[in-house]
């Protein structure tokens, strides 16, 4: 790799040519602090807190944008420099709401740490006017405050560059700037997906999800209530970050302890349902490729993705799979099933989700999921608020202890647990298609590993049992606009997609613990959680959904067969079709 | 298409004509072609009729004028013997509307509608010039004095506003009568693109928007950078308040601008132009419509120009007034269809601008040299102005001056020239104070530089700069704070928002300045807002927020000691801050007349008939309206 050498604060490093100020920095042991800059999402040098000296330039220059040349000399710490930096937060925090006490993000707010870092002793030294914005709560899953916005615009950006959607951007101008929607219109109103992305990258309390946290502790402390709990796959892969774990530790077994310690009555697992959906989803797909039905049949477990094939795509919700999505497959079966089994009215049962994701606060009220006359889920809370819960009764994760799923509907198989990656749904899919299709053998193929990985889109072509099945795989709606765009052209045909609407998968769902730029900027947060889960596949004695013992008894005892006349009215649902902007 | 031998049979046929009108303006213009035989089927008027169409005169009913002015001649049996021309501006703005007499160019200054028919009859049909309507000046005991030979003209050297004013801005005919086109053609028949931006590089052109960055420097980088696609764009988006010479020269002259960008595509490979202009130039943007379907019809713009395999189109984009689009990157955004911010440089426009293609960006009045410099040769150009700083400069007078309006001056002519033989010094006896160019970015040059040249570097050195041209003139009763706060509420209005110097800095810059001029500034207030000018011109992210700061400073630097009266001793000393000012009555002058009392729109003033009267300070609201009535001079403002 070609290298250029620059000297830093009087040290000589080396770094590749092309890397930006920032990123060589670096390499000589420096982290220049940022807040408007992410990595491959956000790079426009707006904010200023990344200001360093370089020598020769009229001012100070933008590092995380400016590239380096050979020879060049730059000091990221002088007075000047320091000095600039935390006029900077004091300018920025002279018009934030600054309610650090009660604000959601407390603890790990990247405005907060860096007046800390950079020793803002006087948070009211440019105190002037101020703007006030009402709260945004029209959308079904989050609140925008402005008045804690530093108009980063890192939502912005990952809604437009990386969803490809942009809801919001800036509007108005100079000190009046604020990031909204056109026209004012509330983000419930426009064609956001609720997605969440925007509220995983935001570095300040400005976009949080509803927080639902109250709701749950009320049912759980009602006793006319039997409230069970079902996490999603990536969960497990992402909540040890909110109590210091490395990014990437699966923590599934202290989650288990402590939602039993939280007071749920059963403490289940999502990905029981994952295997149920691939059961549904193997026989829609034969079924569509063996009777002629509309191909290419695309997933439909991802909500955010749903909602925006429902706005952007209407004309192709007829490839979308008529199966719920896992959570409210899980809820379905829970409040029938379930209940039958356990002599349990189902209105007095509370279904609580724990999700990655922000869009599955929507996806609940959606129609035609109330298999048993109620909500199939009740609640659906993120990893974040499953942490907040976890710190607000008080209990100490770490001293957990490693505690399994309640059964019948915690046992799963490793096909369920990499739902959470992109192409894990395909390749759970693929594992029992394929054995349905060559013969139901016991060796059929486990690993497709063709659709692993954090790419953006993905394809391949299996033959199996002389048939050509070809497979592609996009996460991240920009991606999946790309793929379908392709699709519509006839410029590329497939039989099989998955599609989820967050970037590397539900991993990286809108709902996981907010990673920090100064993080996020030099790890692939998608990859290390991903593999946290393909390690928990390779370690299940179970690995194909097919096989899971439960989901067996479940049909052999309820539902018949895949498919079946009950299994439609119970696990599958219907979609509509939107305009981009209902006005 | 036509060839460049068409070209040439227009222009002759068209010289005679407006030969009429240039003679006393500029001839210095292809002497040579001059006494080329006038083509048989021209026409041939004995008198001209200029009348001014600029903006200006244009709100001043020239419009009317010309049309009143036409029935006129109709009626009295002139029209084929004297023509009427609507043209661009012709830079006395404050006359308007204006209307010149060729051959003999004579000026009738605010011309009005009752005034036509006798200027018609006596002037025009019996050659006695209407004296009693014509400019002052030009009225002498002698005679009435060409127009050339007045103040406000003589010092005048007028290259980039050559055209304005002589020529029909609707006419290509007109323009290639001027020698128009002549220069593209020589540059796609004679001269490699190497050669033009040599030439451009030896006349020493720079920049006219502001910066004065070498004209032909940023050709030379455009041209570097091998792309499939590259764009010429012209900056036609003036936003300094007070400044008017790029409408102006749009208004007077589109297709110099069209001819420039040509020259400007084949020198750097770019074969599509984009204007942005200001949508709140409606007469601008319409001649430029104008002016480029009559390019295209005569084959200066499209497909293989003049038979040479060169192609070049232009597009107008009209920008919706906000000033950070005269920023290039947020200009170039702009064009893109997105929301108009700058971004962070590098990677620089000649490499990456509009699209991401290599481009180039040049000012209105940058471009309107280009082709004279080619004619004419770069050494004729460098022979102007000073050792950094060649040619001439278009100025907007403004402000605490006579004749406001539009000059073009060499670089190099002293501010006092400018002030005092162009513009007619101070109105009322007032002592001038100071003068601020470079707008909202630049800063206020006192009395102590009044002798200085004006140049690029010079401006600099003194802490303002050249801007775009905007120059406005100040005296003693311009309080220097307020001033500040002028330019400064005018950047907070206009920042896009986008980084936080800009944003939030100058909004709380703003604030401390308010609060001094209300009386509550405190000594640490002026260190604050020193520092934080600093601060923002250190880190923000383009030239708007970078020179934001500079009238703060200038003044700052330049009348400390008034900051100092408004922040300790609580005074405006130029009687402008009311917080700090109140209106007392005195005593011995009083007769109690009443009238100021009758006046005052506040019931402030006490008293009773033939008793002296009292302003209750506490419910005066400081209009000034005792002050204007008083018959006795016995109120004063202190």
């Amino acid at each position: 790799m070609e290298t250029v050498n620059i000297k830093i604060n009087g040290m000589a490093v080396a770094a590749p040519k092309g890397s930006t100020i920032l990123e060589a920095a670096r390499y000589a042991g420096i982290d220049i602090p940022t807040l408007c800059y992410l990595k491959d999402i956000n790079a426009i040098g707006a904010c200023r807190i990344c200001v360093v000296e370089v020598k020769g330039a009229r001012s100070l220059v933008a590092s995380c944008v400016y590239p380096i040349n050979e020879g060049m000399e730059v000091w990221t710490n002088s007075p000047k420099v320091l000095n600039s930096r935390k006029r900077t937060l004091q300018l920025i925090i002279s018009n934030h709401d600054r309610k650090c006490l009660s604000c959601v993000r407390s603890g790990n707010c990247e405005l907060q740490k860096l007046c800390k870092d950079l020793h803002v002793d006087d948070e009211a030294y440019y105190d002037g006017e101020k703007t006030h914005y009402a709260i945004d709560d029209s959308a079904a899953h989050m609140y925008r405050d402005n008045n804690k916005c530093i108009l980063c615009r890192r939502c912005s950006a990952v809604c437009e560059n990386v969803q490809g959607i942009g809801v919001i951007g800036p509007n108005e101008r100079g000190f009046k700037t604020n990031i909204s929607s056109a026209f004012y219109m509330g983000l419930g109103e426009t064609s956001c997906v609720s997605c969440g992305q925007c509220i995983a990258v935001c570095p300040t309390g400005a976009l949080s999800e509803k927080d639902c946290t109250d709701k749950v502790l009320e049912a759980i402390n009602d006793p006319s209530k039997h409230v069970i709990v079902q996490t999603a796959p990536a969960v497990r892969a992402g909540l040890g970050e909110a109590f210091g774990y490395p990014i990437g530790t699966n923590v599934e077994g202290k989650m288990v302890a402590a939602l039993r310690r939280i007071g749920f009555d059963k403490v289940f697992d999502t990905d029981f349902a994952a295997d149920l959906t691939i059961m549904e989803e193997a026989t829609e797909f034969l079924d569509r490729v063996q009777n002629g039905g509309v191909l290419p049949l695309i997933t439909s477990c991802s909500p955010g993705w749903i909602k925006y094939c429902e706005h952007y795509f209407p004309d192709m919700t007829e490839n979308l799979s008529s199966c719920k999505s896992p959570q409210q497959m899980f809820g379905a079966t829970a409040k029938t099933y379930y209940a039958e089994k356990m002599g349990i009215d189902p209105k007095d049962i509370v279904m609580v989700s724990v999700m990655p994701c922000t869009a599955k606060k929507f996806e609940i009220g959606r129609d035609n999921q109330n298999a048993a006359g109620v909500p199939d889920v009740d609640i659906s809370i993120t990893t974040r608020e499953l942490a907040r819960l976890i710190e607000r009764v008080g209990l100490n994760f770490s001293l957990l202890p490693d505690e399994e799923f309640d059964a019948p509907l915690g046992m799963s198989t490793g096909a369920a647990v990499i739902f959470g990656a992109t192409g894990g749904v395909m390749e759970a899919a693929l594992r029992t298609a394929v054995w349905k299709l060559t013969g139901e053998t016991s060796d059929s193929p486990v690993e497709f590993t063709e659709v692993r990985g954090v790419a953006g889109i993905k394809e391949a072509t299996y033959n199996v049992a002389g048939m050509d099945v070809k497979v592609a795989v996009a996460s991240g709606l920009k991606n999946a606009k790309e793929l379908l765009e392709k699709v519509k052209s006839g410029e590329a045909e497939y039989h099989f997609i998955e599609i989820m609407g967050c970037p590397g998968g539900c991993v990286n769902g809108g709902g996981q613990p907010q990673v920090p730029a100064s993080v996020r900027n030099f790890t692939d947060i998608r990859a290390l959680r991903a593999k946290a889960l393909y390690d928990a596949d390779a370690a299940m004695p179970v690995r194909k959904s097919h096989e899971n013992a439960a989901v067996k008894e479940l049909y052999d005892t309820y539902l018949g067969a895949p498919g079946s006349h009950k299994a439609h009215e119970i696990l599958h649902t219907t979609y509509v079709k939107r305009k981009i902007h209902e006005i | 298409m036509k060839t460049l031998e068409e070209l040439r049979a227009i222009r002759e046929k068209m010289q005679g004509q407006i030969s009429i009108r240039r003679e006393d303006v500029d001839r210095a213009y292809d002497s040579a072609s001059e006494s080329a035989a006038v083509a048989e089927d021209a026409p041939k008027y004995r008198s001209h009729v200029l009348v001014c169409g600029g903006t200006g005169c244009t709100s001043s009913g020239s419009v009317q004028i010309m049309k009143v002015l036409q029935e006129e001649i109709d009626k009295n049996g002139l029209r084929d013997e004297v023509c009427v021309v609507q043209t661009g501006c012709h830079g006395l703005c404050a006359l308007g509307p204006i209307m010149i007499v060729y051959p003999d160019a004579t000026f009738y200054s605010m011309v009005k509608e009752e005034d036509i028919p006798e200027i018609v009859s006596e002037h025009l049909k019996d050659g006695r010039p209407v004296t009693r309507l014509l400019y002052s000046e030009t009225v002498t005991d002698d005679g009435i004095k060409s127009l050339s030979d007045t103040n406000f003209y003589k010092h005048q050297h007028r290259i980039a506003l050559r055209n304005c004013g002589v020529i029909n801005p609707e006419n290509i005919e007109e323009y290639i009568g001027t020698g128009g086109y002549q220069a593209l053609g020589k540059v796609l028949t004679e001269m490699t693109p190497d050669d033009v931006i040599q030439t451009m590089l030896d006349s020493g052109l720079r920049g006219r928007g502001g910066a004065g960055f070498p004209t032909g420097l940023k050709w030379k980088f455009a041209k570097a950078n091998d792309a499939d696609q590259k764009y010429v764009c012209c900056n036609a988006d003036e936003g300094d308040p007070g400044a008017f010479m790029d409408r102006s020269v749009l208004e007077g002259d589109p297709h110099v601008v069209l001819e420039a960008m040509a020259i400007a595509g084949y020198a750097i490979g770019a074969t599509q132009g984009y204007i942005y202009v200001r949508a709140e130039y409606p007469i601008a943007v319409s001649r430029l419509i104008i002016a480029i379907e009559q390019a295209k019809e005569y084959g200066m713009l499209g497909e293989d120009i003049f038979g040479t395999g060169f192609n070049f189109n232009i597009g107008l984009r009209l920008g919706a007034g906000a000033f950070v689009c005269g920023e290039e990157t947020a200009l170039m955004t702009s064009i893109e269809g997105k929301r108009g911010e700058p971004r962070p440089r590098p990677p620089f426009p000649a490499l990456k601008g509009l699209f991401q293609k290599p481009t180039i960006l040049n000012n209105v009045e940058t471009l309107a040299n280009v082709p004279q410099i080619i004619v004419n040769g770069p050494e004729w150009f460098a022979s102007m102005g000073t050792e950094k700083s060649k040619g001439t400069k278009v100025f907007a007078l403004g402000g605490k001056i006579k004749n406001t309006g539009l000059v073009e001056v060499p670089m190099g002519t002293t501010l006092r020239q400018v002030i005092e033989d162009i513009g007619g010094g101070i109105p009322n006896g007032k002592k001038f104070k100071a003068a601020q160019t470079g707008g909202p970015s630049g800063g206020c040059i006192p009395a102590e530089h009044f002798d200085i040249p004006i140049d690029y570097d010079n401006l600099i050195s003194i802490g303002s700069m050249m801007g775009s041209g905007g120059l406005i003139v100040m005296d003693e009763d311009n309080c220097m704070v307020d001033i500040a706060k002028f330019f400064l509420e005018f950047t907070v209005d206009e920042s896009c928002g986008k980084c936080t110097p800009c944003r939030v800095g100058t909004k709380r810059l703003y604030e401390i300045l308010d609060k001094i001029t209300k009386g509550q500034g405190t000594l640490e207030d002026l260190d604050k807002r020193e520092e934080l000018c600093y601060y923002i011109k250190e880190n923000s992210l383009c030239g708007l927020g970078q020179t934001a700061p500079n009238p703060v400073l200038s003044t700052l630097r330049y009348f400390k000691d008034e900051y100092i009266a408004h922040v300790v001793d609580k005074k405006c000393p130029a009687g402008v801050c009311k917080a700090l000012l109140s209106y007392v009555i005195d005593a011995d002058k009083c007769k109690g007349c009443t009238l100021c009392a009758r006046t005052c729109p506040n019931g402030a003033i006490e008293g009773k008939v033939k008793e002296t009267h009292v302003i209750r300070q506490d419910k005066c609201i400081k209009c000034g309206a005792c002050m204007e009535k008083c018959r006795f001079g016995a109120i004063s403002k202190k």
